[in-house]
């Protein structure tokens, strides 16, 4: 969908899940849009992570932005035309101990004062029903049951898809270099010329720090690469995401068998040559905690690992929301390896926002004044 | 040569690590040696070898005239090796190679169950080739398998297809293999030639030199050998198994005619390619290759990668057989030797020039061949739709094809979120190049274009239980200590 025109109502930087969804939005409702994407979409982060789709144990400031995408999430097949790989089987925390449990106690309670009721205090009954391979130790949890995972470039090219059939003009293999005022306009300068907006989107993942620094906001962005690893197909023996509290882990299995393993675990970024090394010493631990929690996993073959590249700001919360500094400049990254649930919805209250000016979703706690104003 | 049967007989780290026990491993790892520098072979095969030269020193085959004289020539490099100072590891798989912080690298290696991590101070990839994918409809069925394999049956095990065999493709390889069949005692009831007839006017420029190569007199013979006792197709243009438990026949076209040969065993060949995938998950460079159409690591005149540290030797930078892989193993690693500082460039230079004179004699008419014997575009990109492609995740032609149009996926590795293909086990190894044809054709444009999958560690697979035990590195407790 590469037309000829130079200039839209809004130009995305960035063609994640974040950005196409953002582009998407904005389409719908009737303002054009150039997504400009070095790569292809979906290439880091977004085509890359685990593809959790998950309410559970959100940071507090996240949840009305999460609360919003999950209901994207549920219709996601209406919206952009494809199901994405959905499932909806319910996202687990397995606490490991008593002590581990009572502080999923703490923080149920706590989201229940806040009037958020998305995550439930399970004892061990109901998670042996839930999880029957878990290890016997472990005495309880909390469920999110609306939660699941969806395949992640399926999903970020689903939206992309739609965005250019309701005439996004997507442009992919396209590196932006700088992006400078001009007159009431922003112009993005690209490899293959400038392109202008009166309102662009900076959705650039790992590399939205060089957007923002050149519109003067410098971020204290950290560029990691969180590594994930997946097994030949075991028999089924597992439905909900499971993740822990105490150590690293999330992990899934899927309808053909596979087993995705992950955690957070951070392997190497050479961001400039789109290229991560993996740190296998860490995968080891990985590997233990589940070797430890699920007996069954033990004799399972790891057929692949991987890193995506990432950004992650220093509280790991997103910087989302309008420019500090600039008219008609947006900001979405840095989701710091939990942004692909936040996608849908994010696009949605970002495009509201471009659109209207405000939006009833509070994104209160993720501008990025809290990094530029000091 | 120090023989190392566990794991923890590893005495890291090496200078120079060296992957695979084929001739250009072999040669590699004995010219770097005999250097002085300490050296470590591993290689997954209980005996060394290679594919080419497999179970040269233990296999049951006794007439020598059966796997033919070239065979033989594996045992001098064997021998070679054995007098040097170098480590052999048999049985141990390198599942990972990746740059360290330091200039090095670390290698993740398995053997007897049990894993581990080193770490050297230069590589030497010298993994091979493997077949090019043949996906013709039925080629999943029990029974059929591909003609390499029978090779490895034949050479470790003296074993041969029980029953009606017909073998099928293209390549030099395939007069050889149904040779060393026959001479074996195979009843092979048919052999089809699927070399397209005008592949002659496009190898036609390159012929001279292949008329002055030691290529035409092996060929002349392993032809003449063949050609004489069994009953050569040429011209086949379309192939399909037949049987619904296992292959009860194939079913062959040529000159437009189609008829159904009865057979127990069917062998498919298409020549040989790059053995990529460790490469790749290193993160070296590759290319397409146009002349032996498939992709390659990107390597220069010593055979050193994009990745300053590891050199990619033998027919895994290229397919240019078992005699040339043994004098790229040597150039490479005098080229390591120089890297650690142990030779200055002119002795490189020096020490190297015999083997460039006859690696370019060595090489001289291979691209006849490769012209020659490069498949036909229908056998590449299979036309009927229910072909199996990706065999782990059974993904079929139609699908690729439809997915590739109707969704504008672009690449392969955008393929796999849609279709997993390249996702199982085997890490594309059998689908990679025939998924990348498929895209190209569709999107009109060249396989160089199209690109291919981005592969990932671990190569080959290891056990969750295996990863868990992983002792930390020498290089991370020192670390600790610090």
């Amino acid at each position: 969908m590469s037309g000829d025109a130079r200039s839209a109502d809004i130009i995305v930087i960035g063609g994640g899940i974040h950005g196409c969804s953002t582009a998407l939005h904005c389409a719908m409702r009737g303002l054009s849009v150039i997504l400009i994407e070095k790569d292809h979409a979906g290439r880091h982060a977004s085509g890359v992570n685990a593809g959790g789709v998950r309410q559970l144990a959100r940071h507090v400031a996240e949840i009305p932005l999460s609360n919003a995408s999950m209901a994207l999430w549920h219709r996601i097949a209406d919206l952009v035309d494809d199901d994405c790989g959905f499932t909806c089987d319910g996202q687990v925390l397995v606490a490991e101990d008593d002590e581990d449990l009572g502080n999923c106690r703490t923080r149920v309670d706590d989201l229940t004062l806040r009037g958020f009721h998305h995550e439930e205090l399970i004892d061990a009954t109901e998670l042996r029903r839930l999880v029957p391979a878990v290890s016997d130790a472990c005495p309880g949890g909390v469920v999110s049951r609306r939660d699941g995972a969806a395949i992640p470039l399926r999903a970020t090219q689903a939206f992309k898809r739609k965005a250019a059939s309701l005439g996004a003009d997507i442009r992919e293999g396209v590196r932006v270099t700088r992006v400078v005022r001009d007159g009431a306009n922003w112009r993005v300068e690209t490899g293959e010329g400038a392109f202008l907006a009166p309102r662009i989107v900076n959705a650039a993942g790992a590399w939205a720090d060089r957007i923002a620094a050149d519109l003067g906001e410098p971020v204290p962005l950290d560029v990691i690469a969180p590594m994930l690893m997946i097994t030949a197909a075991m028999p089924a023996f597992i439905k909900p995401v499971v993740i822990l509290r105490k150590r690293k882990l999330s992990f899934k299995q899927f309808a053909n068998g596979t087993v995705l393993i992950g955690g957070g675990y951070l392997g190497r970024a050479i961001r400039d040559e789109n290229r991560t090394v993996l740190d296998w010493s860490k995968l080891a631990t990985n590997a233990k905690t589940v070797w430890d929690l699920f007996p069954i996993m033990r004799g399972a073959p790891i057929t692949r690992a991987w890193a995506g590249i990432e950004a992650r700001m220093p509280d790991d919360l997103p910087v989302f929301g309008p420019s500090a500094k600039h008219e008609g400049v947006f900001h979405q990254f840095g989701f710091s390896a939990h942004g692909f649930q936040l996608g849908p919805g994010a696009g949605a209250v970002m495009a509201e926002i471009i659109a209207t000016g405000s939006s009833n979703v509070p994104i209160d706690g993720l501008q990025i004044s809290r990094f530029t104003h000091h | 040569m120090i023989a190392i049967n566990a794991i923890d007989q590893l005495a890291e780290p090496y200078d120079i690590a060296i992957v695979g026990a084929g001739p250009a491993g072999l040669a590699a790892a004995a010219r770097a040696a005999e250097l002085g520098l300490s050296v470590l072979l591993a290689d997954e095969n209980p005996a060394p070898g290679g594919q080419i030269y497999r179970a040269v020193t233990t296999t049951p085959v006794a007439k020598r005239d059966v796997l033919g004289e070239d065979y033989w020539k594996g045992g001098a490099l064997v021998e070679r090796l054995t007098k040097t100072t170098a480590s052999y590891a048999p049985g141990c798989t390198v599942w990972s190679v990746a740059p360290d912080e330091e200039g090095g690298f670390e290698l993740g290696l398995s053997l007897g169950g049990r894993a581990r991590l080193i770490s050297a101070g230069q590589i030497i990839l010298a993994t091979g080739a493997q077949e090019r994918p043949f996906p013709i409809p039925g080629w999943t069925l029990p029974g059929v398998m591909t003609a390499g394999a029978a090779q490895i049956a034949l050479k470790s095990s003296g074993l041969v297809p029980s029953g009606r065999t017909v073998i099928a493709g293209c390549g030099p390889l395939l007069y050889l293999l149904a040779g060393q069949l026959a001479a074996a005692g195979a009843d092979i009831v048919a052999v089809l030639d699927t070399t397209p007839r005008r592949n002659w006017l496009s190898a036609l420029p390159a012929l001279p030199d292949f008329l002055r190569s030691p290529y035409l007199a092996k060929g002349l013979k392993l032809m003449a050998a063949a050609r004489g006792k069994l009953s050569f197709r040429t011209g086949v243009t379309a192939l399909a198994a037949q049987g619904a438990d296992k292959v009860t026949g194939v079913t062959v076209t040529r000159g437009g005619k189609t008829e159904t040969i009865a057979c127990d065993a069917l062998l498919l060949h298409h020549g040989v390619i790059p053995g990529i995938n460790l490469s790749n998950a290193a993160g070296c460079a590759q290319h397409f290759d146009t002349v032996q159409h498939c992709w390659t690591p990107t390597v220069d005149d010593w055979f050193a990668s994009s990745i300053p540290g590891i050199a990619i030797a033998g027919d895994g930078a290229g397919i240019g057989g078992a005699e040339s892989a043994a004098l790229r193993g040597e150039i490479a690693a005098l080229d390591a030797v120089r890297r650690l500082g142990h030779l200055t460039e002119g002795q490189r230079d020096s020490h190297a020039a015999p083997a460039r004179a006859e690696l370019a004699r060595s090489l001289r008419g291979r691209r006849f061949l490769d012209l020659l014997y490069r498949p036909a575009e229908t056998f590449l990109a299979p036309p009927a739709n229910e072909t199996i492609i990706c065999r782990c995740e059974e993904v079929t032609a139609g699908q690729i094809r439809d997915t590739a149009s109707r969704l504008g996926v672009t690449g392969p590795n955008q393929m796999k979120a849609f279709l997993r293909c390249g996702m199982g086990p085997c890490q594309g190894r059998l689908c990679g190049p025939t998924v990348v044809e498929l895209i190209a054709q569709v999107h009109g444009v060249s396989p160089a274009d199209t690109g291919y999958y981005r592969l990932r560690p671990p190569v080959k697979p290891i056990t969750l239980a295996e990863l868990a035990a992983l002792p930390p590195s020498e290089a991370a407790v020192k670390a600790v200590v610090r």
